[in-house]
């Protein structure tokens, strides 16, 4: 590795570090007692935090479980950071996405299941990528920031996918969801343990990682997508439409998002629930930038992420507030995005010539 | 017909224009603190996350001190503390000013639902506590179409509407406001000629915190007495979008945030009409009218504004 790539793995990882230091402060703060009760309550909360996400069978399945639809919106962030343009809507993507899917394979039960799982698939994927493509169209066409518009987006289909499962698409009983998929349309468990099980969706994640990766350092699409992101005006003259790519871009990030949703639905929960996605979109954004916008990173970052959510629910039972996960998931992009802050607190910066 | 009826029926109640005031003050702060900003050349789309800031903290305070004036004092420290962060990311290491913010949206998520608990006893949601008075216009006779329409707001609502013409004199009648412009419209001039460049961005992004954090303590101390998470629920974006609707002026981030308002005074409205009788699970396809204008508006009017020529870029310090 040369000294440039050095880095890019280098600065995600002295981030992480500096997060859990600062997380580590906050958590003595608000313990009780002498100081050393409070190293003790700090030590007995990261071991909670470990032995929840990783501490036997059922614990690293929920973890992988929980990693599986981070990698895909991950990937949905990154792909877009790499073409310059930034996705903060893979929360509301990843909504319609299930939405549409789970209406989908609801009716689906006339359907084997080798043509119900792809179709149902193909179905989340086109949803969320049109819900995507709107803000990319709009940003082709009349310059409308993506930033604010993914975030209407988000909000619209929010209260969206809120009506359908109160209103025309509820299962009754009281609780907003909607009716159960059809057998046919539901994922296989890869493995099960005790009363959980974990299906393959996992797989299917690590493979769009893979088919991402090739398709931006091995296809000419991927070298158009990161011409855009480097340098627009400079694609154009090249004679890239750099229009095009935007929409194509952002409804192949929505597909990714769309997928993650969809997975959730047939792989985890067989039916929709309207608060679905619960922040696994905007955490993509942290896992795209610890990742460094790498399909490999991202996977990286995703079992990082994942690890702190699943062991942050047993945190919890130790007395510290799982928000504090949260907390850490901010220090880690603030110090990622301010990168030249982490080389000046490592004493990098003069080594690092003009940009 | 009947909801044409409906719509009529709520312009001629004094309550739609009281509703639409004080739905319109906490994105107008919001919206004047992104003008600051931007104008210096900083975007600031954390304007979310320091509101959210601002509610807790202007709870925090009532609850510690007794007093929601307090409180305010402390929505503001806060608020200003949550931009500095800002600031710093992104005046002087240049860090991609979108991203830093978002890790600021995501800190006062997760640093208002942390605190709830050991600060509060329970997460969700804090107590009610004392709000900040509203001021009786008594003179306008209680219950006339005049009171009821503007006789019992907050003070806040006044203070948002002196702040437009504050602000308005502050960018284009000061020698501060020149250099403002000079700054967020061609950094290189003006640090040739001798303006500090870092120093006015400084500015620009504090008053963002320190305006959109009123903004935030106004939902909690001035118009709820308590604090719910995520209680912001999107207003500091349709604050941004009201910024670019207003083509980064502060007239016309008024008249935007008016329209929002009423936008949201008119969906409360027809959702509590009772001659409508809109089903309970119809609610959430009112509640997205907001946000489909919101979108309509930024993809329609984009074209037509100009933000700031240097919006959102980076300066580095020569020499």
């Amino acid at each position: 590795m040369n000294k440039k790539q050095w880095m890019r793995v280098a600065i995600p990882i002295i981030s992480i570090i500096i997060s859990l230091l600062i997380a580590s402060i906050i958590i003595i703060w608000i313990g009780e007692g002498s100081f050393t009760d409070r190293i003790d309550f700090l030590v007995e909360a990261y071991t909670q935090l470990i032995k929840g996400a990783f501490g036997n069978k059922t614990a690293v399945m929920n973890t992988i479980i929980k990693m599986t639809p981070l990698i895909l919106t991950g990937l949905a962030v990154g792909f877009g950071f790499r073409a310059g343009v930034f996705n903060i809507g893979a929360e509301g993507q990843m909504a319609m996405g299930a939405l549409t899917a789970t209406i989908f394979a609801v009716n689906a039960a006339s359907l084997p299941s080798f043509i119900a799982i792809p179709l149902t698939m193909i179905v989340g994927m086109l949803a969320g990528a049109v819900w995507a493509g709107i803000a990319g169209f709009l940003k082709a066409t009349t310059g409308a920031h993506e930033v604010i518009s993914t975030i209407m987006l988000n909000w619209i289909a929010y209260n969206i996918t809120n009506w359908a499962v109160t209103g025309p698409f509820n299962a009754g009983g009281g609780i907003p969801k909607s009716p159960e998929i059809a057998s046919s349309a539901k994922l296989p468990n890869l493995l099960t343990s005790q009363a959980s099980f974990m299906s393959f969706g996992i797989l299917i994640a690590i493979t769009a990682a893979v088919v991402m990766y090739i398709i931006l350092y091995k296809t000419s699409m991927g070298y158009e997508v990161k011409a855009v992101g480097f340098n627009p005006f400079a694609a154009e003259y090249g004679g890239i439409n750099v229009s095009k790519n935007i929409i194509v871009t952002m409804a192949i990030s929505g597909a990714l998002a769309g997928l993650a949703g969809t997975l959730e639905a047939t792989g985890l929960y067989y039916r929709f629930y309207g608060t679905l996605s619960s922040g696994k979109g905007f955490d993509g954004i942290s896992i795209a930038l610890i990742g460094q916008n790498n399909p490999f990173g991202i996977l990286a970052a995703s079992l990082l992420i994942g690890a702190l959510r699943t062991g942050s629910n047993q945190m919890q039972f130790a007395g510290v507030p799982k928000h504090i996960v949260m907390i850490i998931q901010s220090i880690i992009i603030f110090l990622v995005a301010a990168e030249r802050m982490v080389m000046t607190i490592m004493g990098w910066n003069k080594k690092k010539g003009a940009k | 017909m009947n909801i044409l009826k409906a719509i009529l029926d709520a312009f001629a109640n004094p309550i739609f224009y009281s509703l639409t005031l004080s739905a319109a003050t906490p994105l107008l702060f919001a919206s004047l603190g992104g003008l600051f900003s931007e104008k210096t050349g900083v975007t600031n789309i954390a304007l979310e996350g320091i509101m959210l800031l601002g509610a807790f903290s202007g709870i925090l305070g009532t609850a510690l001190f007794g007093s929601p004036w307090i409180g305010i004092i402390l929505a503001m420290i806060s608020g200003a503390a949550a931009a500095a962060l800002h600031a710093w990311a992104s005046i002087n290491f240049q860090a991609n000013q979108i991203v830093s913010a978002t890790a600021i949206i995501l800190l006062a998520q997760g640093l208002t639902g942390f605190l709830l608990e050991p600060v509060f006893g329970k997460p969700g949601s804090t107590e009610i506590y004392d709000k900040i008075p509203k001021i009786e216009l008594k003179f306008l006779g209680k219950g006339s179409f005049l009171y009821n329409m503007i006789g019992s707001l907050s003070p806040f609502v006044y203070l948002a509407l002196i702040l437009v013409v504050v602000s308005w004199f502050i960018i284009y009648k000061t020698k501060l406001g020149l250099r403002i412009i000079a700054v967020g419209e061609n950094p290189e001039a003006a640090d040739t000629l001798g303006v500090s460049v870092y120093g006015i961005r400084w500015f620009g992004v504090l008053m963002s915190g320190l305006l959109a954090s009123l903004g935030g303590a106004y939902l909690s101390v001035g118009e709820l007495g308590q604090f719910t998470e995520n209680m912001t629920n999107g207003k500091g974006f349709i604050a941004l979008a009201a910024m670019i609707l207003g083509n980064w002026t502060p007239k016309g981030a008024l008249f935007a945030c008016l329209l929002f308002g009423a936008a949201d005074a008119m969906n409360e409205q027809l959702q509590s009409n009772p001659s409508l009788a809109i089903p309970s699970s119809a609610k959430p396809l009112f509640n997205l009218i907001p946000f489909v204008i919101t979108l309509i508006v930024v993809a329609g009017f984009v074209g037509k504004t100009r933000s700031p020529a240097a919006d959102g870029v980076p300066y580095e310090k020569k020499g």
